[in-house]
C-alpha cells in the first residue's frame, strides 16, 4: 500500500509542478503561434512572481497579487512588442534582455525595500491562494482507489492550478475554432497574406504577445503567492526555459504541449523521491540525470528523432509592410 | 577589406558617429535607466556612479580585478561575436565555458603533479578550448545537419552542462568526506602565474588578485580573431555566409560547414574562460564559476559592434561595472551587485533589441544638426541609401557582388539588403531569415520561401524614412 501513496503522492506533486509549465506554455505557444520568439519567458514569470509577492505582502490580497503579476508581464509583453513588432528588433536578443533586466531587478528592489537579500516578507494564508478542498472530499476519501485520487490529486490544488488546466482546452478552442485563431495562427506563418486580407499583422501579434504576458503573470503568481509563500531571487529557477521546451516538445500545439508539461512536471516531482535510490542495489541513480532530462528530450525530439516538430513558418521575422 | 571606401552617395551619418556615437548613446541610456532605479530605491546615482568608478579604478586592486572580470567577458564576447558574424545566435557561451572549466580541470587532475609549468598550462589551454568546442560541436552540428534551432539547443545545453558539472562534482571529483562540493587542490604547476607575482619580481607591489597572464591572452585571442575575421580565407568565408548563405553557397561556400566552424571557434573562445577561471583563479574544479559571464558576453558583443576592439573597450567597461559593483554594495548596501545584471539587461535592450529604434532618431538627429549648420545635406538621397553603411558590410557586399556576378544571373536580391545596416543588425537579420528554415530536415537551401519578403525588403526599406518607423 505504500507505493499506492507514493503514486498518489507524485500524481500531486506533478500537478503542482506542472501549473506554472502550463502557463508558461501556453503563452509562449499563443506568442509564438503568431510568429513571436518567446525566449523571455523566463523573466515575465519571474518578474510577475515578484510583484505578486510584493503586492500581496502589502495590500494583504491575493487577488491583487494576482492582478499585479498580469500587469507586469503584460508591461514586459508590450515592451517585447514594441521592440520587435513596432520596431523589428531581434526577437532572441529582445527575450535575453528581458531575463537579464528581470533577474536583476527584482533582487535589487527587493533587497532595497526588503532588506532580505532579495526575499519577500512571508505571506500568511490569507494572502495566498490556498489549496481548494472540493466538496464530499471525506466521504470519498476512503473509496479504495478513487477516493484517494480525488482526495489527494484532483482535489485540494490551488485555484490557479485549475485555471491552468482548463486554460489549455481554451487556448486549443481559441487557436482552433475562433476568427481570432485564425488569423492569429495565418500571421505566424505567412503574414503576407494576413496583411492582403486587410488585417493588421502588428495588432494581431500585439495581441498575441499581451496574452502571453498575461498568462506569465498568473505562472508568476502562482509561484509566488500560491505554491510559495514568499519570492526568493532566481525563483523560477530555468521553469521558463523548461516551458519553452515543453512548448517545442509539444509541437507548438496546445495538448501535446500540456503532457509535456505534465511529463516534465512528473520529472521534476520525481527527482528528490529518487535521491539515494539504489537500482539493482548497487549505483545511485543520479538526480542531475532526471533534472536534465527536459533538456535532454527537447534537443533529442529538436534533431528530429522523435517525430517532428515544425515551429510557425513566419517565426522569428519581423513583418515589413510594403508600399 | 574592413576600411571600407565610402560609396559615392554621402551617408547621412559619418562613420565616427556610428562607431563611436551609437554605442554611446546605448550606454547613455542604459546607465539614465539604471540611475533612475537607483534614484527610486532613495539613493543618489550619482555618489553611487562615482564609488563604482574608484572601485573600479581607484587602485591597482581595484583594476586588478577590473582586469581579471575583462579576461572573462573578453572571451565570451569574442565568442559570441564570432557567431553572428556567422549568422548565428550562440546563447550558450555559458555552457560551453563551464565544459571548457571541466577541460582545464581534468588535465590540471591529472598531470599537475607530473608536468611542469609551462606544458601544464598549454595542455590546460588546449583542453579549455577543445572541451568548449566540443559542447559547442552537438548544437552546431544539429543546427547544419538537422535543422534544429540553434538558439533553443545551446539553452538546452547550458542547463545539461549545469547538471553534468553537478553530477561530476558530487559524486566524482569531490574529496570523499568533504562537504565542501569543490575538487582537490591542483599543484602549483597547474596555475597561471599572477599579475602581481610577476610585478613583485620586477619590484613593483600591486594587491592580490586573481588577474594572471590568462588576460594577455585574451588580448592575444582579440588579435587572432581579427585576423582570422578580416584577413584570412576562413574568415572571409564566415562572414560571406553570415550575411547571406545564398550568396555564400552560391560563392561556392557550404553554409553548413560555416556553421560549425564558427561554433567550433566560438566554443572554444568560451572554453578559455573556463581556464581563466580554473587554472587561474580557483586553482580547483568549483561549481557555477561562469556566474553569468557567458550572457554578459552578448551584451559585450552587441556593446562592442561585434568587433575585437570594440570588444576589449566594452569588456573593459563591464570589468569595471563588475568590480564596481562590488564595492558599490560594500559602500552603499540598498544597492546591490545585482544592478550591474540589470545594467547589463538594460545594455543588451537598447543597443541590440532597440537597435532600430535610437538609429534612425540620432540618423535624424544629425541630419537637422547638419541642416543647421548649413552644410548642404542630400536629402533627396540620403533617405535613398539606407543608413550610412560605413562598415565592413559594403565592402564585404561588393565582394560578395563579385563573388556572385558569375555568368549565370545572380540574384539581386540578397546584395541589395547587404549594404543598409550595421554588422550586428545585418548579422541578426541573416539569423531571422534562418529561423525560418529551422524545421527539422529542411535546411537552409536556395529553394526555401524565405527571398521572398527579402527581396521586397531592400527597396522598400531605403524608401521609407529614416525615424519613420
Amino acid at each position: 500500500m505504500e507505493w499506492f501513496n507514493t503514486v498518489i503522492y507524485l500524481l500531486a506533486a506533478t500537478v503542482r509542478s506542472a501549473t506554472p509549465l502550463i502557463f508558461c506554455a501556453m503563452a509562449g505557444l499563443v506568442s509564438e503561434r503568431s510568429g513571436v520568439i518567446d525566449i523571455g519567458l523566463e523573466g515575465k514569470m519571474l518578474a510577475a512572481a515578484f510583484a505578486a509577492a510584493v503586492v500581496a505582502a502589502l495590500t494583504g490580497s491575493p487577488w491583487s497579487g494576482l492582478a499585479a503579476a498580469v500587469v507586469v508581464g503584460s508591461m514586459m509583453s508590450l515592451l517585447h512588442g514594441f521592440a520587435c513588432i513596432s520596431h523589428r528588433g531581434d526577437q532572441v536578443v529582445s527575450g535575453v534582455a528581458l531575463n537579464i533586466v528581470a533577474s536583476g531587478l527584482t533582487v535589487v528592489l527587493g533587497n532595497a525595500w526588503f532588506h532580505r537579500g532579495g526575499e519577500t516578507p512571508q505571506l500568511d494564508a490569507a494572502q495566498r491562494f490556498m489549496p481548494l478542498p472540493f466538496p464530499g472530499t471525506e466521504n470519498i476519501s476512503h473509496m479504495p482507489l478513487l477516493g484517494p485520487i480525488y482526495a489527494k490529486v484532483i482535489s485540494g490544488q490551488s485555484l490557479l492550478s485549475y485555471i491552468a488546466f482548463l486554460l489549455v482546452p481554451a487556448v486549443a478552442w481559441l487557436l482552433y475554432r475562433s476568427r481570432f485563431g485564425l488569423r492569429l495562427r495565418a500571421v505566424g506563418e505567412n503574414p503576407a497574406v494576413v496583411d492582403t486580407a486587410g488585417i493588421s499583422v502588428d495588432f494581431l501579434r500585439y495581441r498575441a504577445v499581451l496574452i502571453g504576458g498575461v498568462l506569465c503573470g498568473f505562472a508568476g503568481a502562482y509561484l509566488a503567492i500560491s505554491q510559495n509563500a514568499f519570492f526568493q531571487r532566481e525563483m523560477t529557477a530555468g521553469r521558463g526555459y523548461i516551458a519553452l521546451a515543453a512548448m517545442i516538445f509539444g509541437k507548438w500545439k496546445p495538448l501535446p504541449a500540456l503532457y509535456a508539461c505534465l511529463l516534465f512536471g512528473f520529472l521534476d516531482a520525481g527527482a528528490p523521491l529518487l535521491q539515494g535510490v539504489k537500482i539493482y542495489g548497487k549505483t545511485e541513480l543520479p538526480v542531475q540525470l532526471i533534472q536534465a532530462l527536459p533538456y535532454a528530450l527537447t534537443v533529442i525530439l529538436l534533431a528530429g528523432f522523435i517525430g517532428k516538430a515544425i515551429p510557425p513558418k513566419a517565426i522569428g521575422r519581423p513583418y515589413v509592410k510594403e508600399r | 577589406m574592413s576600411a571600407a571606401p565610402k560609396s559615392s552617395i554621402a551617408g547621412p551619418m559619418p562613420r565616427w558617429l556610428e562607431i563611436f556615437g551609437l554605442p554611446l548613446i546605448n550606454l547613455a541610456l542604459a546607465m539614465i535607466v539604471s540611475g533612475i532605479i537607483v534614484a527610486a530605491i532613495g539613493e543618489n546615482p550619482f555618489a553611487a556612479i562615482q564609488a563604482m568608478g574608484i572601485g573600479a579604478f581607484g587602485d591597482l586592486y581595484g583594476i586588478g580585478y577590473t582586469l581579471y572580470y575583462a579576461t572573462n567577458f573578453i572571451f565570451t564576447g569574442l565568442a559570441v561575436a564570432i557567431a553572428f558574424h556567422a549568422g548565428l545566435f550562440n546563447i550558450g557561451g555559458e555552457g560551453q565555458a563551464y565544459i571548457g572549466g571541466l577541460g582545464a580541470g581534468l588535465v590540471a587532475l591529472a598531470f599537475d603533479n607530473s608536468l611542469t609549468i609551462w606544458p601544464m598550462l598549454l595542455l590546460g589551454l588546449a583542453a579549455s578550448a577543445a572541451f568548449g568546442a566540443a559542447w559547442a560541436f552537438v548544437p552546431a552540428y544539429l543546427q547544419a545537419k538537422r535543422g534544429s534551432h540553434i538558439v533553443i539547443t545551446t539553452i538546452m545545453f547550458n542547463f545539461l552542462a549545469a547538471a553534468l558539472m553537478g553530477y561530476l562534482l558530487v559524486n566524482v571529483f569531490r574529496i570523499p568526506g568533504s562537504m565542501e562540493v569543490v575538487s582537490r587542490d591542483f599543484a602549483p604547476s597547474a596555475g597561471v602565474p599572477y599579475v602581481h607575482a610577476l610585478l613583485a619580481d620586477i619590484g613593483i607591489a600591486m594587491p592580490n588578485t586573481p588577474l594572471n597572464l590568462a588576460f594577455l591572452w585574451s588580448l592575444i585571442c582579440c588579435g587572432l580573431v581579427w585576423l582570422y575575421l578580416w584577413r584570412s580565407r576562413g574568415g572571409y568565408e564566415l562572414r560571406t555566409a553570415g550575411l547571406s548563405p545564398k550568396a555564400a553557397q552560391y560563392a561556392g561556400i557550404n553554409p553548413n560547414r560555416i556553421t560549425i566552424e564558427a561554433m567550433l571557434i566560438s566554443g572554444a573562445l568560451a572554453g578559455f574562460l573556463g581556464f581563466n577561471e580554473i587554472l587561474g583563479n580557483h586553482r580547483q574544479l568549483v561549481m557555477d564559476f561562469v556566474a553569468g559571464a557567458g550572457f554578459t558576453g552578448i551584451a559585450v558583443a552587441l556593446m562592442g559592434r561585434n568587433h575585437p576592439f570594440g570588444i576589449i573597450l566594452a569588456s573593459l567597461l563591464f570589468g569595471a561595472l563588475f568590480q564596481g559593483g562590488a564595492e558599490l554594495a560594500f559602500e552603499i548596501p540598498t544597492i546591490t551587485r545585482d544592478m550591474i545584471v540589470v545594467m547589463q539587461g538594460l545594455v543588451i535592450l537598447f543597443s541590440g533589441a532597440l537597435a532600430y529604434v535610437n538609429r534612425p532618431l540620432l540618423e535624424k538627429a544629425w541630419r537637422l544638426y547638419q541642416a543647421r549648420r548649413g552644410t548642404r545635406v542630400p536629402m533627396a538621397v540620403a533617405p535613398v541609401s539606407p543608413a550610412a553603411a560605413p562598415d565592413a558590410p559594403v565592402a564585404l557586399a561588393a565582394e560578395t557582388a563579385t563573388l556572385v556576378a558569375t555568368p549565370t544571373a545572380p540574384e539581386p536580391e540578397t546584395i541589395e539588403t547587404t549594404p543598409a545596416r550595421e554588422p550586428a543588425q545585418e548579422v541578426l537579420e541573416v539569423v531571422e531569415a534562418e529561423i525560418v528554415t529551422m524545421g527539422p530536415g529542411t535546411e537552409p537551401t536556395p529553394s526555401e520561401p524565405a527571398p521572398a519578403p527579402r527581396k521586397k525588403r531592400g527597396p522598400k526599406k531605403s524608401k521609407r524614412k529614416p525615424g519613420e518607423v
